[in-house]
């Protein structure tokens, strides 16, 4: 029997509010609202509440658990995704995987753990002035996280999908790493996609989450934070609604809450959208520009022997040599990684359908597949998208994928196809619409170069929203400073993925996680000294 | 590649009859969700347009008779499990498919859903993946994953890709 720590803190008494359950609108007073409860939202609930602040977390998805995650797409994507994992760009050229649940994408990442690059940090220092930001001067905050989160080595020899892209590269003489994972005690299953059913995964859920609310923070889930109201360039609370039991529409409750400081942690989309509902003050137009995907396209290969790809830890294996063949600011670079594969997820992301996708669909178990994360923002070919509204107020990113980036997908597809052939590959299928199986590198590389690469036409996904509140040296060029704090609403810090100036050009949990360590320290000393 | 601009006025035209479509779609046809454990969100027009274009979607993965149906289903309880815009669009969607004028002229097909072929399906499936506009590739997407996550999400399909399912945790 595994253990359900959710279940046995509230048992406990822990202080858990599912907003779906209210009959009447509740107002809370606390000293620190947080909005989200991801990698940003967790990582300042645990902090904060350590320092002997009084804090409400608020969720907009619903608290689950161990005992709830039972390995199944089916279930686990209109629980645990926003938009039951088909959030899409405007144009819905790109489907966005984030997570909406208690832990945010944290419950269901794959656990990929990079600290923030270096180049990355340099790029930002010499172009949006964020010297304090270097590498020396985060590492003890990288450090502090990896232990709380017991981000280590993977011993375990990794599974054939990600097998099969060390040995493919290794043949072309293309280096390859290992990945970092928060795991303990992890069986090698291969769900953490669907959520942790073990509580291996190191994720918000189970980690500074139980902590924060083992301290007395509150936590209240299936509640929408709508808008900030504001008076006189602070905000004076935050206004909620409590959703439906399937978290899809208000129910009718409404939900305040009055604190001295507001975090907002609701992602690379939520936070701008917050803003913008609320009419926050953008004086230089930049709040929800600059958002960033990594934008990632995908090869399928057809092996000889079984690759099982749904089976064991989902990501282990990465390369950085297209990052590294070219500067940072040239032609767009890419990351390799393979990544789980499931039915339903696979499904829908192999082109076509009828028999040829039947066909493909048939070759699942001996399907290997690679995907190139394009390293978007550090160019003028590359300038992200835009958060903007719909008429109901749900926030939508228009992203548009411009020559510069469709340069790099070309190169990416041509790349992954030819690690795959090295690695033996009987077939290869790069996923795009006028595609089909390719039987040698020459006839793979031959079609790669003829396709038609336009939205809709080609499949790109992501699972890395960054950016749309970025840190800046001056209000003129981003929305908060350095250490997360508003420039124009002084009671307003941010402190997740939108923060970032650029993509990363690494998976982002991690570098999340310590910049918002020390901006949550910092603020926690700020708001015990009564400033 | 044509450019686009040979498109627009289709484009246009596509856009007011989708206008009208989702306009003329009696709104109390989105029932409250969970009213029906059968039944939640799609009319039953709306299921007609699936039970055409779910065989053609699937051909090859063997999904006949009940599965099928109970695809259809999870089509159904997916819907309603997204946010309001997302089943808004897919009304919108489906409304139109469902109307003469958006069967006929839009999609191409030239008899009724239930009389349609597999391949005169699957024709108009193509038409609308390699439009030249957005809205129609947009829509084919749209019924491209949600008829194949709703297949691939039941243990019935799972068997046919060597897929063992998730493992007994001790």
């Amino acid at each position: 029997m595994i253990r359900d720590p959710i279940r046995e803190g509230i048992a406990a008494g822990w202080k858990v509010t599912d907003a779906s359950a209210l009959d009447r609108d509740l107002t809370l007073e606390a000293d620190v609202a947080i909005v989200g409860s991801g990698a940003g939202g967790g990582v300042t609930a645990e902090i904060l509440t350590a320092a002997g602040l009084d804090v409400v977390l608020v969720e907009e998805g619903p608290l689950r658990s161990s005992t709830d995650f039972r390995m199944l797409e089916a279930e686990a994507y209109p629980q645990l995704y926003q938009e039951s994992a088909a959030r899409k760009t405007l144009d819905k050229a790109i489907t966005i995987l984030q997570g909406r649940c208690v832990g945010g994408s944290t419950t269901v990442n794959w656990t990929s753990s990079f600290r923030t690059p270096d180049a990355t940090l340099a790029f930002w220092r010499d172009r949006h002035g964020l010297a304090d930001l270097s590498a020396a001067a985060l590492a003890p905050w990288f450090e502090r996280m990896e232990a709380r989160l017991a981000i280590r080595e993977w011993t375990v020899p990794p599974n054939e999908n990600n097998a099969l892209l060390a040995r493919g590269a290794a043949k072309l003489g293309i280096a390859t790493g290992a990945i970092r994972r928060n795991v303990s005690g992890c069986l090698n299953i291969g769900y953490c996609g669907m959520g942790c059913p073990t509580n291996a995964k190191q994720s918000m859920l189970v980690t500074t989450i139980p902590a924060a609310l083992a301290r007395g923070a509150r936590l209240v889930c299936g509640a929408r934070a709508d808008r900030l109201a504001l008076r006189r360039g602070r905000v004076a609370q935050l206004e909620c609604s409590a959703l439906d039991s399937r978290g899809v529409r208000p129910a009718g409750p409404r939900i305040r809450i009055r604190a001295r400081h507001y975090v907002l942690a609701a992602g690379a989309i939520g936070t701008p959208a917050l803003l913008l509902r609320s009419g926050a003050p953008d004086p230089h137009r930049v709040l929800g520009r600059r958002t960033f995907l990594h934008p990632t396209v995908v090869s399928a290969a057809v092996m000889p022997e079984r690759v099982d790809g749904y089976a064991g830890a989902p990501q282990t294996v990465y390369s950085d040599h297209y990052l590294e063949a070219t500067p940072i600011d040239g032609a767009i670079g890419f990351k390799l990684e393979a990544p789980p594969l499931h039915p339903v997820l696979f499904g829908m992301t192999h082109q076509g359908f009828g028999k040829a996708h039947a066909d493909g669909m048939a070759q699942f178990a001996r399907t290997h597949v690679l995907i190139a994360l394009l390293r978007d923002g550090f160019h003028p070919g590359s300038e992200g998208g835009n958060v903007g509204l719909r008429a109901d107020g749900s926030p939508v990113l228009a992203y548009p994928l411009t020559p510069f980036v469709w340069d790099g997908v070309r190169r990416a597809l041509a790349a992954m196809a030819e690690i795959q052939f090295a690695a033996g590959a009987d077939q290869v299928l790069p996923v795009h619409e006028l595609a089909r199986p390719c039987g040698s590198p020459a006839e793979a590389r031959s079609l790669i170069m003829g396709l038609p690469l336009e939205p809709l036409l080609t499949r790109v996904v992501s699972a890395h929203v960054m950016g749309g509140c970025g840190m800046a040296d001056a209000p003129a060029r981003g929305t908060v400073d350095s250490l997360g704090r508003h420039f124009q609403l002084e009671n307003v810090s941010v402190h997740d993925g939108s923060v970032f100036s650029t993509s990363l050009g690494a998976n982002p949990q991690l570098s999340i996680y310590a910049l918002t360590a020390r901006n949550a320290t910092l603020l926690a000393g700020r708001l015990k000294a009564g400033r | 590649m044509p450019g686009r601009r040979g498109f627009l006025k289709f484009g246009v035209a596509g856009a007011l009859l989708l206008a009208a479509a989702g306009a003329a779609r009696a709104q109390p046809s989105y029932r409250a969700a969970g009213a029906s454990d059968t039944l939640q969100v799609l009319s039953d027009a709306d299921r007609e347009v699936l039970a055409a274009v779910a065989p053609a979607i699937l051909a090859g993965t063997g999904a006949a008779g009940p599965g099928l149906a109970a695809a259809i289903g999870s089509v159904d309880r997916a819907v309603a499990g997204l946010p309001p815009h997302l089943q808004e669009e897919v009304g919108q969607l489906l409304a139109l498919l469902a109307s003469w004028p958006g069967r006929r002229w839009v999609a191409g097909v030239g008899v009724p859903w239930r009389e349609a072929s597999v391949g005169e399906v699957a024709a108009f499936l193509d038409r609308w993946r390699f439009s030249r506009w957005a809205l129609l590739q947009q829509g084919y997407h749209a019924l491209h994953d949600l008829v194949l996550a709703a297949w691939y999400a039941r243990p019935d399909s799972w068997a046919a890709i060597g897929y063992p399912g998730p493992p007994e945790l001790g």
